[in-house]
Order: C-alpha cells, then sequence, then structure tokens
C-alpha cells in the first residue's frame, strides 16, 4: 500500500477484537474508543498503554503541524535470513498490520510553537526493532535538526536490534549516537522520551543519550531483558525492577512525566533552552 | 595440552599415529622416514581441508575456545613490560572483565583496551567470562579521554560475549555506559584500532568498536546477538544455534562483504591458540601499518572520515528504487 492510501481511507475496517482492550495492569476492559479519547490511559487505574503513532503525534505537535518525512523508506533482505518465516514475510505482514513501511515515523512540527523534529517509534512494527531504515531514518532526522538548529524527539519503544538484520541492526547504534554526539557538540537539545517498552539496542543507544530523559509512568525500561537477566543470574528479580520509577531513582532519567503533561513539560524546557 | 574440537578428531589421530611412527623410527630399528612424510602430509591437506570447509557454528565455537589468545596475552608479546595497567572508572569500581592501560607497540605510545576472558573457570569467574558491567565501559571511557588529552592513539581488542545483563548492571545503567562510549568515541580526536580477536558479543562488544579502522582475525565472530540467544527468541529453541550462526553471516568473511570491517587477518591453521606468537606478529604489522596512515591525519578529519564510515552503514530501499548499498 503507498504512503498516500493511508491518508485516503486505505485503512481496514476495524476487526470486532480491535474494539476493545484488556488493562495489562488490573485487567479492566476498556473500549478501544474510550481508550482512543483518553490519551490510551486505562479509565480505572490510569496505566499508560501503548499509544499507537499518530496519537502520539497529535499528542506532542501543534495542531496540522506534522510533515512526514522519509516515509517511503523500506527494509531490505541483505542478509536472506530465514528463521520460521523469511524475513521479508515479516516485513510485509508487519507493515499490513500496522499501516506503515517501518518502526519510525519522523516528520517536522511544532511544539507550542517552536520548531522541533520528532521520531516515534512503533512496538506494533516488529517489536519496534531497529534495522537499518530505523537507523537510517532517525540518523537523517538528528542530521536535519543539527542543520536547522531545531530540538531533536525521539519517542522510543523498542525490543532492541532486529536479529533479522544481523550486523547491519548492531551498527545502527553507532551510526544514531554518532549522530547525536555531533548534534551535543553544536549544543542543538535532544530530548529522549523514553515509552513501554524500551530496551536492547534502542535503549543502548539514542534513548540513553538525552540532553533531558523522560520517562512515562511504569514504563519497562532497560538493557536486557527481565527473562534474560533471571535465567543469567538464576535469581526473582525486584519488584518494579527496570520500571521508570527505577531508573529514576538510580539517576537514568530525569523525571517520570505523566502522558497529560507530556507536551506542556516538554514546552517549558524547550523554551526556557530556546 | 590444547584441547581440540570435534572436527578436529581425525587430525588428532593422525597426529597420535605420527608421534607412535616417529618414536619407533627414533629407536633406529627401522626407517620410517616415508611414512612419516607421507603422513605429515595428509595432516597438513586434511588440516587445510578441515578449516576450509567450516561452518559459521564451528568458526563460533574457534572464537571461543579457551586457550584462544586474550588481550592480556596479546598485550604481553606485543607491549612486553611496558604496559602499564590502570584500574577503574572514578565512579563506582574497577571493572575485571575490561583492561585498559598504555603501552609501548614498536615506536608508538598506545593507550590499549580490551575485554578480558579467562583461560579456565577459576580466571572466568573473576573476569566474569569477559562480560563487563557499566564501570568497564566507563573505564574504557576514562582511559580513551586520557589517551586524547596526551594525544596517543588507541588500540582495542573486541572479545566478549556480551555486555552483562545482571542487577547491578541495570542499577548503574548498562545502557547509558554503552549508548555514551558509541557517542563518545565518535568523537576522540586520536586514532582509533579495533580488533576483534574471539568474540564481538552485540552492543557489549560495539560499545568499545568505534574505530577508524575495524579488523577481525579470521576465526573471530561479530553479530548483534549471540547464536543461541537468537535460536531461543526467534526459533523459541536454542539447540537450533547452528542454523542461527548461519542466518546471522557473523564471521569475517561476511562482514568484510558487508562493508562492516576494513579487514580479515589471517590466523594460523587450526586457529590463534596454535600460534599466538605469530598471531600478535600479524597484529602488530597491521596497527603499525595503519598507523603510519592515520597519525598524520588532523583531529578534524579523522572525526569527519570516522563518522562518514559509520554513517555508510545500513542497507534499505526508498521506494520502488534500487536497495541502497552499505
Amino acid at each position: 500500500m503507498g504512503w498516500f492510501d493511508r491518508f485516503t481511507g486505505g485503512r481496514k475496517p476495524p476487526d470486532p477484537s480491535d474494539l476493545w482492550k484488556k488493562c495489562p495492569k488490573c485487567s479492566e476492559i476498556l473500549l478501544q474508543k474510550d481508550l482512543e479519547r483518553n490519551l490510551f490511559l486505562c479509565g480505572k487505574c490510569d496505566h499508560h498503554l501503548r499509544m499507537p503513532v499518530w496519537d502520539r503525534i497529535a499528542l506532542l505537535t501543534d495542531d496540522n503541524s506534522f510533515l512526514e518525512i522519509d516515509q517511503e523508506m523500506e527494509s531490505v533482505d541483505a542478509l536472506g535470513f530465514v528463521d520460521s518465516a523469511p524475513y521479508p514475510e515479516r516485513l510485509q505482514k508487519a507493515i499490513q498490520a500496522t499501516d506503515s513501511f517501518e518502526a519510525v515515523t519522523c516528520g517536522e512540527a511544532h511544539l507550542e510553537g517552536l520548531p522541533i523534529l520528532l521520531a516515534v517509534m512503533n512496538f506494533e512494527f516488529m517489536g519496534g526493532s531497529m534495522g537499518s531504515v530505523v537507523g537510517e531514518k532517525v540518523t537523517r532526522l538528528i542530521e536535519r535538526g543539527l542543520e536547522k538548529r531545531h530540538p531533536v524527539i525521539c519517542v522510543s519503544a523498542s525490543g532492541g536490534a532486529r536479529m533479522q538484520e544481523g550486523i547491519f541492526s548492531l551498527m545502527q547504534m553507532a551510526k544514531t549516537s554518532a549522530a547525536i554526539a555531533r548534534l551535543n557538540a553544536a549544543a542543538v537539545p535532544y530530548i529522549s522520551i523514553l515509552t513501554d517498552p524500551t530496551t536492547g539496542g534502542v535503549s543502548a543507544s539514542f534513548a540513553s543519550l538525552g540532553d533531558v530523559n523522560i520517562a512515562e509512568p511504569d514504563a519497562l525500561i532497560g538493557f536486557a531483558g527481565p527473562r534474560v537477566i533471571e535465567q543469567t543470574i538464576r535469581q526473582k528479580l525486584p519488584d518494579g525492577f527496570q520500571k521508570s520509577e527505577f531508573l529514576l531513582q538510580h539517576g537514568m532519567v530525569d523525571m517520570v512525566v505523566h502522558r497529560r503533561h507530556l507536551k506542556t513539560t516538554l514546552g517549558r524546557l524547550l523554551h526556557l533552552w530556546a | 595440552m590444547t584441547r581440540e574440537f570435534e572436527f578436529e578428531r581425525p587430525i588428532v589421530e593422525l597426529e597420535k599415529r605420527l608421534k607412535d611412527l616417529q618414536a619407533l623410527s627414533e629407536d633406529g630399528q627401522i626407517d620410517l622416514s616415508r611414512e612419516i612424510q607421507a603422513i605429515a602430509d595428509k595432516i597438513a591437506l586434511m588440516k587445510a581441508e578441515i578449516f576450509k570447509s567450516l561452518e559459521p557454528w564451528q568458526y563460533a565455537q574457534i572464537a571461543r575456545h579457551i586457550d584462544r589468545p586474550s588481550t592480556l596475552d596479546y598485550l604481553k608479546i606485543l607491549c612486553g613490560d611496558s604496559f602499564v595497567e590502570l584500574h577503574g572508572d572514578r565512579l563506582f569500581g574497577d571493572d575485571a572483565a575490561m583492561v585498559a592501560g598504555f603501552g609501548r607497540i614498536g615506536p608508538h605510545a598506545v593507550a590499549v583496551i580490551g575485554h578480558q576472558k579467562g583461560h579456565d573457570t577459576d580466571e572466568n569467574l573473576f573476569r566474569n567470562f569477559g562480560m563487563p558491567h557499566p564501570e568497564g565501559y566507563r573505564k574504557a571511557m576514562r582511559v580513551m579521554r586520557l589517551a586524547e588529552r596526551f594525544k596517543k592513539p588507541i588500540v582495542i581488542f573486541i572479545d566478549t560475549p556480551g555486555a552483562f545483563p545482571g542487577i547491578g548492571a541495570e542499577e548503574r545503567g548498562q545502557s547509558e555506559a554503552i549508548a555514551r562510549n558509541l557517542a563518545d568515541m565518535s568523537r576522540l580526536g586520536v586514532p582509533i584500532l579495533c580488533f576483534v580477536i574471539g568474540e564481538g558479543g552485540s552492543g557489549g562488544a560495539l560499545a568499545v568498536g568505534i574505530g577508524d579502522r575495524v579488523f577481525m582475525l579470521e576465526y573471530s565472530i561479530y553479530s548483534v546477538i549471540s547464536a543461541e540467544g537468537c535460536a531461543a527468541i526467534l526459533w523459541k529453541d536454542a539447540s537450533r544455534a547452528k542454523d542461527a550462526a548461519r542466518a546471522l553471516r557473523l564471521r569475517a568473511t561476511d562482514l568484510l562483504e558487508f562493508g562492516i570491517i576494513d579487514q580479515i587477518l589471517p590466523e594460523p591453521v587450526g586457529g590463534a591458540h596454535r600460534d599466538p606468537a605469530a598471531t600478535a606478529a600479524t597484529i602488530r604489522a597491521t596497527i603499525l601499518e595503519h598507523l603510519a596512515a592515520l597519525l598524520p591525519l588532523s583531529a578534524d578529519e579523522l572525526l569527519a572520515r570516522r563518522y562518514a564510515k559509520f554513517r555508510a552503514m545500513g542497507r534499505y530501499k526508498v521506494q520502488d528504487d534500487a536497495e541502497i548499498p552499505a
């Protein structure tokens, strides 16, 4: 499906099972309609559910200010990777399921009147994994920020590197981090927003390098996944381990911010630095 | 005695027979020189054959061989008594899985940094099997900054299963430590040479892998995830590691083809552990050759080239366009 269809009714009619979700925290049954109206917060326990990309963009940007860039970039199967299914097949499935070509959407926008560059990751697209396209799009966005001297904001949600792209995935960590180092040297602000979940190669590259790191409440954030750690050390992990509040306590994020206050928090910071 | 692999068994058998014949021959009773020569030839041929047709999984086994020369083994040969080891990240502790210091290689005073594995269980426990905590990466970065201040080039040996996944590592910011190194290494104004000498395990390897040149020893591996980890996740079966090793394309030849590394350094037949001195000599010659090329460059030029090098890594297409190669 072409990018244009996404704006002109290429969307499928909703599956009945898409009409409701269960809150992963309190198991409350939540209507999709209510979730959309309520910023994907649980109406009962206020748990922050994963937020779809376009809702996130609407949340953080001024009305109609977002202009997508690099939307047509697509992954290729450089390794000829086959596990239980060939990689191109998995990609096609993800493209159809998410209506987007890759696990990150990038664009120029305004936030409380200030021009920004925004990247939003999509966990629904192969676990938000970073392959060549995610790395390239994020790097291009950062370079654009450097060129225009506009602040860059990345909203992460990712299980880490995309195994199907092997060593190319790993090198995206180097590429994105080097681009941020240039941004730092030029004193252009970079803010990282960590949402549930942010782990592995994304956590160990651009998501941890913000001048300011902001986490959403109760998000899983860490280098290694909890299961891997449990298997390695053969110990049960403490409650709240690798959750946003744990990271705040250990000095890894500057603040844990409720979704409702995210945009105003960003606005206050950026205006102070403008 | 060097421990051998399953696929080396036929060679070991023949080597035993060769020894027996040589012993017999030394008794002086019978002349076995022709038989001995024949077996020696056969061994050489068989070695060449076997090591030419190894599976990726077998490369991984050689890369992890417990006798495979480690960072400190190479430093002993390359720097001799000139090596001064430095300890600690000045923030939390000292990580034995990462060694760092200064030494002399040929005419050059250099900073040397590397993951450190052990050659037996005790040593491996002390070295945490070469899996650093955040303090290891921060120590490495501290010494690299010293190198930059004193204008000394940096030589790095990569040999780790990966960054350690543990509670303390997460509490102290394993992600941040790795990410910070990736960013800061890209801005260090002195030449950086990286050598993958064994296992290049994911982010834990890359965190000291941002070099102006990246070399791999012939039987070393470098991948985004271990074959076992990949098999466990994608096949839901860790015993499919052989398939995962093939799919991941983790050999030096693969990475050279992909433009990720600059050069493959040949190892002695049978692997580096069969002749560490010869392997070290290859590494030394490579260091001298490439420092000669890089030292004349200004810091700005170095940084521009280093950025461009990693910037170009990745393969993707823009709709309906041809694939953009790495």
